[in-house]
């Protein structure tokens, strides 16, 4: 029914449409092409200086808006230690592409309204000038070039490896349709070999038992970090591609089978410092769920995710995994309190290689 | 008394093709014209440019008019989950998903395949085809003074290879299994494996028979192209006086030879993986219950070979637009295009920077970061051509007198959105900040103001201005000024929210947001984007409305060269038959764009010798 209607309706507006261009061609053919012509000139000239300011009006304000959603902006700021060189990179370009992107619409329209066509004028021949030519490679090339360096001055560093000597701890999470599996390293600090064609419905991720850093190795439902603590995230794949996709923390990595990504940062913020900065902003003092406003307020509920940021398949939008950033201590003990997953699951089973050297 | 004069110039014109053009004795050897002689050879066979860049256009709009359709109801979907899809269950079937509540809702593998197909229809059939297939094949003998492509034949094999490839995508569309749903880029293993996605089984063997197919027409009229325009320009016409349109045509067509196939070995090499067990693409993979033999091969490879084509073909997309809207700005502001040199050399630093830019679409992907480092610099310099064409289409405005209708408003309205969409650009192309915008709604409101709305913007500004050589009538003006303000505003309503969501975090190709909490609190805005894009179309139905009344009863064209134009094409008859010119090829004597120039009349016309005066002023061209 609803589809007859759209069609019935879509025929009418196409009678109406028809009719309304055969109208103005008459008008025009009345009050002579050249006239019509020539207050339309003016009035599309018009339309387009309004629409200047219309437009750029629109593009502040809605900026303006919206500005929490900006990178660095309001409570939308970073919870890594290199993600404020990104956001700081961000500004930038947003300030230097801001400035362009006014000056540049304000001459397009400016000049469209200004240069409308008239009978009694005639334009001028200019066909090309050199200095000009010049100044705006010139400009452009220099303002490029300062956002290449910087950029990339950014991105080095926050790519980088960590170095042998430093201080981090590794984990790994690895993707498959359509969960990520998160494996902790256990007391050994050393995540064990893992290989595909061992993977079965006890061993989701292949781990090879014969490989004594994996004994201790610790299989986790939340990514949970110390804050202040260096992060290597080795991001492997099951199946296809999926990407390690942290917002909070501007982490991003592919993963993909067959090769591990890495990805290394420091979370700086807890989750409850986090909470505790959103609190100061009016949209998250909103309830969950806007019709019970029982329900706890936004900053209340709010926890760092992991997403997946690849497509994946007919799942990829609930590769959900929750993150808890909390102070050392509060890790310690989290970690403390899990068992690794070869104690758990795999000890005295039959796939346990020690199974009869025990006994 | 206006039309005399018109009449007067007229017999100048075609007096002047008489006295000074090139007799090919095209007629001597053209009696009775087999190739036009009835409905099929005419309309259907045909191997007249004109009529095949029709064929191409109407194509184009009716795949068009096919993606758009799709991504309104994926976009109901994103915009409103809770309300029911049930009344679309007449035509998607199975695919809409009826709860007991009786509430139907689309199902995720089908939005996955309707985003895939979406982005495939939108970027090969309308933007590539439907853009270069129509003008290319349009404009370039007429302007450049040709009785025809160099291949006629080719040519028709051209537009019925892309036929062929539609086929095969529309029956894609009614596979049981459901169409391809890995997205338009096909990254394997997901492509790859039948188990990964329903889509990846039959539905991606028919994508890859299509592209393949596609990509031969592709080649088979970019070949012609370049032939035509390097071989074929009549006496006179040296590259320096080519229009813009040309020079853009040409180059695409280069950049479409030199890329596509790339695109295809990369399609061999996955069609190897997943029939003939090599392992190209895929290593150590543990999928539906058992370990794959697979081992050794990179998704990353297919990747690499995929943007190989993948970036310069935004750029075989954009530069037609680019050219259209050169040539229709200057037309209509009676003023030659600004820094015409300057205009061809960026055109061709853009064309080379766009084959080592590609992998600024894999920083994230996990390719060694070093590697970043140059992709980052090669694509922030393209940044310097593109700005130097946008402050040369501004300067071709400054002092000129500009004749408003819907072909000149369209060319306004994409040096406007290259802007928008060029700009963010900037931020994407630099890798630190690509991190947290990489696979984004960012990217969806960059790419598709920059390539999507500009390339369809240049596209109609093309129509409305050749429409009278198309059909020998013209669009209506009112109409189309009213399409194109819709067009402008809702384009802007549509794609600049998704800045602001982008930005926020929320990636793309997500079903549905509530499955997070970051993500799950932008529903106003997307309710926004998906009412603004019904509307946004509803426009674009007035367009359609507007293109098939006036061929058959739009007002008729009553002069040869209706916007006073210079290039060769408005000095064809209006009824221009097969061979363009009746007589002689036209004699070229100057560029393009001696608009305002000379006493009198405000154009010169490019078969008009120079005068005495310019003949001593040797300063250029």
């Amino acid at each position: 029914m609803t589809f007859i209607l759209i069609l019935i309706s879509l025929i009418l507006i196409a009678i109406v449409a028809i009719q309304i261009g055969k109208v103005s061609d008459l008008t025009s053919k009345i009050r002579g092409e050249e006239e019509v012509q020539e207050m339309n000139n003016k009035r599309q000239g018009l339309y387009s200086f309004i629409f200047l300011f219309v437009f750029l009006g629109g593009v502040i304000i809605s900026g303006a808006h919206y500005q929490n959603y900006f990178l660095g902006f309001g409570p939308h700021i970073p919870a890594s230690a290199h993600g404020g060189e990104l956001d700081s990179m961000f500004k930038v370009t947003l300030l230097l592409t801001g400035i362009v992107f006014i000056i540049t619409h304000i001459l397009l329209f400016y000049f469209s309204f200004k240069y409308s066509g008239s009978r009694s004028k005639r334009a001028t021949y200019v066909s090309h000038d050199n200095k000009l030519e010049l100044i705006w490679t010139g400009i452009p090339a220099v303002v490029m070039a300062f956002l290449v360096v910087k950029g990339l001055d950014a991105w080095n560093e926050v790519m980088a490896d960590v170095s042998p000597d430093e201080e981090y701890m590794e984990i790994e999470a690895t993707g498959y349709q359509f969960a990520w599996m998160l494996r902790y390293p256990g007391p050994d600090g050393l995540i064990g070999e893992k290989n595909f064609r061992l993977i079965n419905g006890n061993n989701p991720l292949g781990q090879n038992w014969e490989d004594e850093k994996n004994l201790d190795d610790i299989h986790v439902d939340e990514l949970v970090l110390p804050v202040g603590k260096k992060v290597r995230v080795r991001i492997t794949s099951r199946d296809v591609l999926h990407n390690f996709y942290l917002p909070h923390f501007r982490v991003k990595m592919d993963a993909v089978p067959g090769m591990p990504t890495y990805f290394v940062f420091t979370p700086t913020t807890t989750t409850e410092e986090y909470r505790q900065q959103l609190k100061e902003y009016d949209e998250y003092n909103v309830p969950v769920n806007p019709e019970d406003p029982e329900s706890p307020l936004l900053w209340e509920d709010f926890n760092f995710e992991l997403a997946c940021a690849e497509l994946c398949g007919k799942g990829h939008f609930s590769m959900r995994k929750i993150v808890r950033i909390v102070p050392q201590a509060e890790y310690d003990a989290w970690i403390a309190g899990q068992s690794s997953y070869y104690d758990a699951a795999v000890k005295g089973t039959d796939e346990d290689p020690y199974k009869n050297s025990e006994l | 008394m206006e039309k005399v004069v018109i009449q007067k110039h007229q017999i100048s014109e075609d007096d002047l093709i008489e006295k000074n053009g090139f007799d090919d004795h095209f007629h001597d050897h053209h009696h009775g014209d087999k190739f036009q002689s009835n409905f099929i050879t005419t309309y259907i066979f045909s191997q007249d440019h004109k009529m095949i860049g029709k064929q191409f256009l109407i194509t184009g709009m009716f795949w068009a008019i096919i993606g758009g359709l799709m991504s309104l109801v994926f976009r109901l979907q994103l915009g409103f989950p809770e309300e029911s899809l049930a009344w679309i269950k007449p035509v998607l079937g199975k695919w809409i998903v009826i709860n007991d509540a009786g509430i139907g809702t689309l199902a995720p593998e089908f939005y996955y395949a309707l985003v895939t197909m979406h982005g495939t229809i939108l970027v090969f059939f309308v933007l590539t085809a439907g853009l270069s297939g129509t003008f290319s094949n349009l404009l370039i003998p007429l302007q450049v003074g040709a009785r025809d492509m160099a291949s006629p034949l080719l040519n028709m094999l051209s537009y019925w290879f892309f036929f062929l490839a539609g086929v095969i995508m529309f029956v894609s569309l009614f596979l049981n299994t459901g169409p391809f749903a890995g997205g338009w880029t096909a990254y394997p293993p997901l492509s790859a494996l039948p188990m990964a996605s329903s889509g990846s089984g039959t539905g991606m063997t028919l994508w890859v028979l299509s592209l393949v197919f596609f990509v031969v027409s592709v080649l088979l009229g970019g070949i012609n192209y370049i032939t035509t325009v390097l071989n074929l320009r009549t006496k006179g016409m040296s590259m320096w006086r080519l229009p813009l349109t040309i020079w853009a045509f040409f180059i695409t067509a280069v950049i479409g030879l030199l890329s596509f196939p790339v695109l295809v070995s990369a399609f061999l090499l996955v069609m190897f993986d997943r029939g003939l067990g090599t392992s190209f693409f895929l290593s150590e993979i543990f999928i539906g219950g058992q370990a794959l033999d697979h081992v050794g091969g990179s998704p990353i490879l297919y990747q690499h070979l995929f943007w190989f084509l993948g970036h310069p073909e935004v750029y075989i997309i954009i530069l037609p637009a680019m050219g259209i809207v050169s040539e229709v700005l200057s037309v209509h502001s009676r003023k030659p295009i600004f820094g015409y040199k300057a205009m061809v050399f960026s055109i061709l630093a853009i064309a080379f920077l766009s084959f080592i830019v590609w992998a600024h679409h894999m920083f994230m992907s996990g390719v060694n970061p070093f590697i970043s480092n140059i992709f980052v610099l090669f694509t922030l310099i393209i940044a310097v051509p593109s700005a130097v064409k946008v402050f040369n289409w501004i300067a071709t405005l400054y002092k000129g007198n500009i004749r408003f209708n819907p072909a000149s408003l369209f060319g306004i309205g994409f040096v406007s959105m290259f802007i928008s969409g060029g700009l963010t650009g900037i931020f994407l192309g630099n890798s630190a900040i690509d991190i947290q915008m990489h696979d984004t709604y960012f990217v969806v409101a960059h790419f598709h103001i920059v390539m999507g709305v500009a390339a369809f913007f240049g596209m109609f500004a093309g129509i409305y201005h050749w429409f009278p050589k198309m059909y020998g009538r013209f669009m209506s003006d009112t109409l189309g000024k009213v399409h194109f303000w819709g067009t402008m505003i809702g384009a802007y309503a549509v794609f600049w929210p998704m800045h602001y969501i982008g930005m926020a975090g929320v990636p793309r190709r997500y079903y549905r947001f509530d499955t997070f909490g970051t993500f799950g609190h932008f529903t106003e805005l997307n309710q926004f984007i998906t009412i603004a894009a019904i509307i946004t179309f509803g426009f674009q139905l007035l367009f359609v409305i507007n293109f098939f009344y006036s061929i058959w009863y739009g007002k008729r064209m009553t002069t040869k060269n209706p916007w006073k134009a210079t290039t060769l094409e408005w000095t064809t008859p209006i009824e221009t038959g097969h061979g363009n010119w009746p007589g002689k090829l036209p004699s070229v004597e100057r560029w393009a764009y001696d608009y305002s120039k000379n006493e009198g009349s405000d154009f010169t016309a490019q078969i008009v010798p120079l005068t005495e005066a310019e003949q001593s002023d040797v300063s250029h061209h």
